[in-house]
């Protein structure tokens, strides 16, 4: 999962690094990221995971780094099935 | 409301009735900064109201600052968007210090020696965009150097200190941005603009190039997106709607001493324009009970647990820069309204119901980080809230 988020990173995040290159839990609003790109990659991560993002995870911290979007994302995903 | 609070009101008021308000016309005609209102705010020690009372402050809360904004706006607007900005830089600071001894001691120094702190978050090529910077903080071992051209910098030149956006480091992203706090022996400014503008005429904010050089501690640690988002950007909507809603009161209360004198000349009649005045008066109830409401709101996750992450939160975000666009397109409403409930005695610079000057304040509300911008904003946060 973490490699597809990577890869939404790349497309999306509009980040300074290539976001392959960045650890799990690397701040990503400290290497580019911005409000606006934010809202692309959750739009991207729902539409590739079929999941929508409830308003209560709509916040800075789920978002900024890969390893707190996985967990988020387990979490919906979990509660799914 | 505690001591501090209604004392705090009541100087607002006095300050407000006896000096703002009274040199209101001249700051605007000669588009001068308020210097008679701003020594009286420092008179009374309003410059520490929103320091906690440890460091010798008010310990006013954003509610009780929001009512002080409001109170001077409804005299001379110039004077409450100063005392805005500079209470909208001191939260900044007060909320974000962290364990920095040298912050710590700034907001002693703020109550002792009331100096007014102005914000130079604007910069040339970045098109008003609060999150981007393109200077950056040179770092030379303990000292920090950095050159910033801002494009507009309100009080520039009668503020006692400055604080300041950069990037962390001349390489890092232009959103990776910190606070940096200068006094006035850190820099020099050099004006590069002219301030001659259609309202809002005392907040003197022509542009300036900051050059600084002054002590590595005098950097935030914190990171300025989440100072932005969880202190700076709901500061300055509550207290600049704050100041609109004075701009509003104002004039609706010029709006409706012309009915009732109108209504006195004629007993047995209401006067037409009273129904427009009834209209007014639902607008301003609307724009008061919006501002007060999210004011609560913001008051209550700023003292709660789970605060910051709220703050920091899509749904907060959105809900804030609706009060900043609701509230910066009613008070030109309810100052047109009152305009048109005067006619040519509000259309008179020379006369006791003059409008002018209210309405060419309130125009800056829009501008004040366009309404354009901020729609756009909530469009894109709109695409992935649920409101669940």
């Amino acid at each position: 999962m973490k490699d597809t988020i990577r890869e939404i990173l790349r497309e999306h995040g509009r980040l300074t690094p290539d976001a392959r290159s960045l650890a799990d839990d690397a701040d990503l609003y400290q290497v580019g990221m911005t409000s606006h790109a934010s809202v692309n990659v959750m739009l991207a991560l729902e539409n590739k995971f079929d999941i929508e993002f409830p308003d209560r995870m709509l916040r800075r911290g789920v978002f900024g780094s890969i390893s707190a979007m996985s967990a988020a994302i387990e979490e919906l995903v979990a509660a799914a099935t | 409301m505690s001591p501090a609070t209604s004392d705090l009101l009541e100087k607002a008021r006095r300050i407000g009735t006896e000096t703002a308000g009274r040199y209101a016309d001249d700051v605007d005609a000669k588009a001068r900064f308020p210097h008679e209102a701003v020594d009286a705010l420092k008179k009374d020690r309003m410059l520490g109201a929103g320091v906690s009372r440890e460091f010798g402050g008010s310990g006013a809360s954003i509610g009780a600052q929001a009512i002080a904004c409001e109170t001077l706006g409804q005299h001379c607007a110039s004077t409450a968007m100063i005392y805005a900005m500079h209470l909208i830089q001191v939260a900044c600071i007060a909320r974000h210090r962290g364990g920095s001894a040298f912050f710590a001691r700034y907001l002693v120094e703020v109550v002792e020696e009331q100096t007014l702190l102005a914000s130079v978050t604007s910069e040339a090529t970045v098109g008003g965009e609060l999150r981007t910077s393109v200077a950056g903080v040179e770092r030379r071992a303990d000292r920090i150097a950095i050159v910033k051209n801002a494009t507009t910098i309100s009080y520039g030149a009668n503020a006692d200190a400055l604080l300041l956006t950069a990037r962390r480091t001349p390489d890092a992203p232009a959103n990776d941005q910190v606070l940096v706090f200068l006094r006035k022996a850190d820099y020099s400014l050099e004006m590069t603009g002219t301030w001659d503008t259609l309202g809002m005429r005392g907040t003197c904010s022509p542009g300036f190039r900051v050059v600084a050089d002054a002590s590595a501690e005098q950097v935030l640690d914190a990171s300025f997106a989440d100072i932005a988002s969880r202190t700076m950007v709901p500061f300055s909507h509550i207290l600049w709607s704050s100041c609109w809603l004075g701009i509003a009161t104002a004039a609706l209360a010029r709006a409706r001493e012309f009915v009732r004198q109108q209504a006195r000349s004629k007993p047995g009649t209401v006067p037409p324009v009273a129904l427009r005045l009834a209209e007014a008066s639902n607008l301003l109830q609307l724009m008061r009970n919006n501002v007060r409401d999210v004011t609560h709101e913001c008051e209550d996750l700023m003292n709660g647990e789970a605060g910051d992450d709220a703050l920091s939160s899509i749904p907060f975000a959105l809900k804030m820069n609706n009060l900043k666009i609701s509230s910066s397109q009613l008070v030109v409403q309810i100052v047109q309204q009152a305009l048109l409930i005067c006619g040519i005695a509000g259309y008179k610079n020379d006369s006791s119901f003059a409008l002018g000057r209210h309405l060419r304040d309130a125009l800056s509300a829009a501008l004040m980080v366009g309404n354009d911008r901020i729609y756009a904003t909530n469009a894109s946060m709109l695409l992935v809230l649920k409101n669940d």
